[in-house]
Order: C-alpha cells, then structure tokens, then sequence
C-alpha cells in the first residue's frame, strides 16, 4: 500500500475513536440526567462531579483527533 | 490535501504572523498576531473588571455581572478545596477569564472587516501549555510549602493494601505528571478541532456556492450553513465549558496539594 494512503485510512480509523468517545459522553450526561431526575435536590451540587465526567471522557476524544491531526500533517 | 478542496485551507487561521519584528539577543520575540489577540483579550477583561469593581451597596447590573463570575468561582474553589481555598481564587479567577474571554475572542467575527484576522489564542500548544505548567506549578509550590516531603503520600492513598504498595504509588506518580499535559491537551485541541471543523464547513459552503452545476447550492452549501450556525453554537458552548474545566481540574489539583486526598 502507498504511504500516504495508508496516513490517510489510520486518520480515517482514529475517528472510531472520537465516536466512541461521543459515546462515552453521551453515557456521562445520560447517567446524570437519570439520576438528577429521580432526585432533583441533589443534582446541582453534582455538577462539578458531571464536568469532570465530561472532561475525562473528552479527552480521549480528542486524543483520536490529535492521532488523526498528527497522520494527517506531521507524520 | 488543500489543492482538492478549492482554496480554503483550514489550517491557515493556526498561523502565527510577526507584525513587528523584534530580536533580542538573537531570539526572536516579535509582537505576532497571537500577542496582539492576547493584548485585545487582556484589555477587554481589564474593561470588564473596572466597569464593575464599584463596590456599590446597592450593585448595578455590571457589578452584579462581575460579581456572579467571581463569586461563581469562589463557590467552586470554597466547594472543592473548603476554607482554605479563597487563598487560591485570585489565581484560578484570572485562569478562568483569561481562557473564557480568549475562547470567546476567537469565535468573534473579526473576518467581515476585510484585511482582519481573527485569531484563537488558546488554539495553540505552546499558550495552553503555560498556562497548564503554571497551574501544575502552583500545585508543587503549595504542595511542598504546606507539607515538606509528606507531599509524597499523595501517591499512597489511604487503604492501599500492603500488597499492592510496589503499583500503586508508580499509577498515581504517572496520573499526576500527566496532569499538565491532559490539562493543556484538552483545552488546545478541543479549541483547534471546533475551528478546524467551522472551517472546513465553511468551505463547503463557498465551493458549493461557487460550483458550476446549479444543483450543488441547495443541496450542499444550505445544508452546510444551517450545520454551521448550530455548530457555532456549540462552540460558544464548548468555549465555555473548557473554560470551566480546566478551572475546575486545578481547582481539584490545588486541593490534592492543600488537603492530601
């Protein structure tokens, strides 16, 4: 296989990442939403909690665009 | 890559551009656009805190404005580190505004003025990186001040089992000195990927309105701007929530430093 082809299909897979990571945050903000429902008193002072949810399971997104941004430009 | 696609290249609006060249002892230190977009983001939070640091009794919308960021802070560092963390609010406030207002400058429509750029600021490692190193720094700093060398038993955490002392301390070494590094990540990249997906659809959107068959208008340039508006959205969103991420990881990151687990 060309090279430059197969940069372009291993930035083409770090996107399985970055989707999985959407499901990742989905399942973040989902979970909450369920438990903030059942008990509305207490959701407010979990936010802080729901955030550093978000930004763990983010990061891992990100880090697949980083691969596919680094495939794509550097490498 | 950029020759098939017309002639955006998404990559361009990353680019750093001297506007006055300056050397001192041989290291370039140019004022660049990056400097220029840092100055234009301190000036209008330096506006932003004077129009509402009155100290009225009775506070008027711009104080209250002022007053609900600061004290929106000051709930989170007194909530996660307790007492003890109004010492570090000065800190984390600053953070905390200097990434919101930069992220938000960045999302400014500077470009329909022709011959401006905007320019994102914390779009680039190197910002993002100090910022994160400073924040990472003060957690040292506080962490050895407060505790000496009993700063090491953060990498023990109550209730490791005997066993497992070999493990243990090596993963919560290896979590805390990647900490300046996820923290500078996260805010860099999620920055530079919200771009560089406006500017790719802004793309679409002018190479279908410059296309030669008439059928590509409607059926891809108006679906890409109607992507684009939302997307916009929620990229003033991520803007936000970045902001208050990374304030809320070093506000946690001080409270390993001041409390020790």
């Amino acid at each position: 296989m060309d090279a430059e082809a197969a940069k372009l299909i291993g930035a083409g897979l770090a996107a399985i990442g970055a989707g999985l990571a959407a499901g990742g945050v989905g399942n973040v903000f989902g979970s909450f939403l369920q438990g903030a429902l059942r008990n509305p008193a207490a959701a407010d002072s979990q936010q802080g909690r729901l955030f550093i949810g978000f930004a763990a399971a983010e990061l891992l997104g990100l880090l697949a665009f980083v691969v596919a941004m680094i495939l794509i430009f550097v490498a | 890559m950029a020759s098939e696609s017309g002639k955006i290249d998404p990559m361009y609006q990353f680019e750093i551009k001297p506007l006055f060249e300056l050397n001192l002892a041989g290291y370039d230190i140019s004022f660049t656009n990056s400097s220029l977009f840092m100055m234009i983001v301190l000036g209008a939070i330096w506006l932003f805190m004077a129009g509402g640091m009155k100290q009225a009794i009775v506070p008027g919308r711009w104080q209250m404005a002022v007053e609900g960021v600061s004290g929106f802070i000051n709930n989170m560092m007194s909530s996660s580190i307790g007492p003890e963390g109004k010492k570090y609010v000065p800190f984390v406030f600053s953070l905390f505004m200097f990434i919101l207002v930069a992220n938000f400058m960045g999302m400014m429509p500077f470009g329909i003025v022709p011959g401006l750029h905007g320019f994102t600021v914390t779009s680039h490692f190197t910002v993002t990186g100090i910022l994160a190193i400073m924040s990472f720094g003060i957690v040292l700093v506080v962490g050895f001040w407060k505790h000496g060398l009993h700063f090491f038993s953060l990498f023990v955490p109550h209730g490791t089992p005997w066993w497992l002392l070999w493990l243990i301390p090596a993963i919560e070494l290896f979590s805390f000195l990647v900490r300046p590094f996820s923290l500078a990540l996260r805010l860099f990249v999620a920055m530079m990927a919200g771009h560089v997906l406006m500017k790719v659809l802004a793309g679409f959107v002018i190479n279908g309105l410059n296309a030669e068959a008439l059928w590509v208008t409607p059926v891809v340039a108006l679906p890409s701007f109607i992507l684009m508006i939302g997307i916009t959205m929620l990229e003033l969103l991520v803007c936000a929530i970045q902001a208050y991420v990374f304030a809320l990881l070093t506000s946690l990151y001080i409270n390993d430093a001041v409390n020790l687990h």
